[in-house]
């Protein structure tokens, strides 16, 4: 049934090459041509400098625990099988933040400022999900 | 000095809050808004201005079809989720004080039990455009999920707890059961909420609003018309709208625990040239308990960090030192996108707050916050005559 599967990345111009690399085990973050800093979620202009010329960098995976969530409700029949689950907000070393999942069975273990190492597990749509686990100092 | 009325609320009006009904939420529109319209002594065609509110509301056209209002001079919106209503009192003051109109009506209604879930709307709206990109698809769905990772984070910097936020939920709850027109009929206790099931991580059931059909509006005059009026005036003394740095990823707020209130607090408590202390009444928007925490610290009422123990001994009851959501707010009265709470604001100051009434009220507040961040507060005053 298709109302069981997650939902499935909507894809504006940004949003389908941030996607599109996850499939490929890759985390995009955008990068300004002009004045070279980061900006995350991708979006049309830079803030800094207000230019629209960008470019992609291919983030590390590492970060260190902002904050969390333990899901132990379904607002979407997609993840009534993946309760609970963690959704974690990560400062990645690139210096912008994303907000991932959670390795399983590890939420008890979670302090701000931990840190943690992405990886991105396949998804039934083919796309990835950004999955941190906790990771050795 | 008394501080100038910026424009006084001069209607309100209120339908019967349910569950499960057949109403249509435009029926709900106007039927709150003739009771405001009425409460305020005026025909609907004396309203020269709309402000409508919510996602469901109707457009100011259907307002002009259904009350044959001729000429109708001006319409807004303010796409700020449960802050639109306070914030659309700020634009109505705008209105009215550039001269464009005399009466400006604010209506709300919505039938969510005929319609998609909290987690399904938001994702229609624009301003969740890079949630519904990014996050929607890892699980990040409903509102509970999106917010729950600032009240941990406010938890784990400074030790706020659960039982704080069970304060805020049981003190709400004790003022529906005085209210006849709230959804929650049963006395709550911490332990009730601590037992509650877990929803999202700090999020129990019982620190999540309800979800409700209904509607409800006012009305907002020019001060110097509202003395002549039906209704015993209520004059806004300080409003403002406040926009929170990322206001449309909560994920890269620099400072998730501080919502746009807090930028909007201290303007309106300029303007109204009063202090904390002067606030005999709050009626602050509380679609989960911790946000009624959050907002008290972007407030003033006492540093970031301490809401928690704000909270605690009952100081949000109708006996505390700052009686708050006097009608059951959010949690426990009904959801309608904190008109609600300007309504119960009005009616305290108006004393017409029946037993709910904090005694001798002349000065009050009321926040509304959505749509990850945006806030509005007014504050207002019993007027004259």
């Amino acid at each position: 049934m298709t109302s069981e599967r997650k939902p499935t990345p909507h894809g504006d111009r940004y949003a389908t090459i941030y996607w599109d690399a996850t499939s490929r085990g890759e985390l995009h973050i955008q990068h300004c041509s002009k004045c070279d800093q980061l900006r995350h979620y991708p979006s049309a202009l830079c803030p800094h400098c207000h230019s629209f010329e960008h470019d992609w960098i291919v983030a590390s995976g590492r970060g260190k625990l902002h904050s969390w969530t333990v899901c132990h409700h379904a607002f979407h029949p997609g993840f009534k099988n993946a309760l609970p689950y963690t959704l974690v907000t990560v400062d990645l070393v690139e210096g912008v933040r994303t907000l991932g999942l959670l390795e399983e069975g590890t939420a008890h273990e979670l302090t701000i400022g931990m840190p943690l190492q992405a990886s991105f597990k396949k998804r039934e749509d083919g796309f990835g999900d950004l999955v941190f686990q906790i990771s050795g100092v | 000095m008394k501080p100038r009325a910026l424009g006084s609320i001069t209607g309100i009006g209120e339908t019967t809050y349910t569950r499960a009904s057949d109403i249509s939420s435009l029926e709900y529109q106007l039927q709150a808004s003739l009771s405001a319209i009425a409460d305020a002594g005026l025909s609907p065609r004396d309203i020269d201005g709309i402000i409508p509110i919510g996602l469901t509301g109707a457009p100011a056209e259907e307002f002009v079809t259904n009350f044959g209002i001729e000429d109708l001079r001006y319409s807004a919106v303010t796409p700020m989720g449960g802050a639109s209503g306070v914030a659309a009192i700020q634009t109505a003051m705008a209105a009215i004080g550039a001269g464009i109109c005399k009466h400006v009506l604010i209506p709300s209604g919505r039938n969510v039990s005929r319609g998609a879930s909290a987690g399904v709307r938001i994702h229609q709206m624009p301003q969740f455009h890079y949630v519904t990109e990014y996050e929607y698809p890892l699980g990040a769905i409903a509102p509970a999920q999106l917010y729950a990772p600032m009240a941990r984070r406010h938890m784990e910097l400074y030790g706020t707890t659960s039982r704080q936020l069970a304060e805020v939920a049981v003190a709400v709850r004790a003022h529906a059961l005085l209210n006849d027109n709230a959804l929650m009929t049963q006395p709550m206790t911490i332990a009730d909420h601590q037992a509650s099931r877990m929803i999202s991580d700090p999020f129990r059931l019982f620190d999540c609003s309800l979800e409700s059909d209904g509607g409800a509006a006012v009305v907002v005059s020019a001060s110097d018309r509202a003395k002549d009026m039906r209704a015993y005036p209520v004059d806004v003394l300080g409003i403002a709208e406040g926009h929170p740095d990322s206001p449309s990823a909560i994920t890269h707020r620099p400072d998730m625990t501080r919502l746009g209130l807090a930028k909007a607090a201290p303007i309106a408590f300029e303007m109204a040239d009063i202090s904390h202390a002067d606030i005999d009444v709050a009626e602050i928007y509380d679609c989960f308990t911790w946000v009624v925490i959050c907002q008290l610290e972007d407030m003033g009422f006492c540093a970031k960090g301490e809401g928690g123990a704000f909270v605690e001994n009952g100081r949000l009851s109708l006996h505390g030192s700052l009686p708050t959501n006097t009608h059951g707010g959010l949690l426990s009265q009904a959801h309608m996108l904190g008109m609600n709470h300007i309504v119960e604001l009005v009616r305290q100051l108006r004393h017409e707050g029946g037993k709910a009434q904090v005694k001798d009220a002349t000065t009050g507040l009321v926040t509304g916050y959505g749509d990850l961040g945006d806030g509005a507060i007014a504050i207002m005053a019993r007027g004259s005559r």
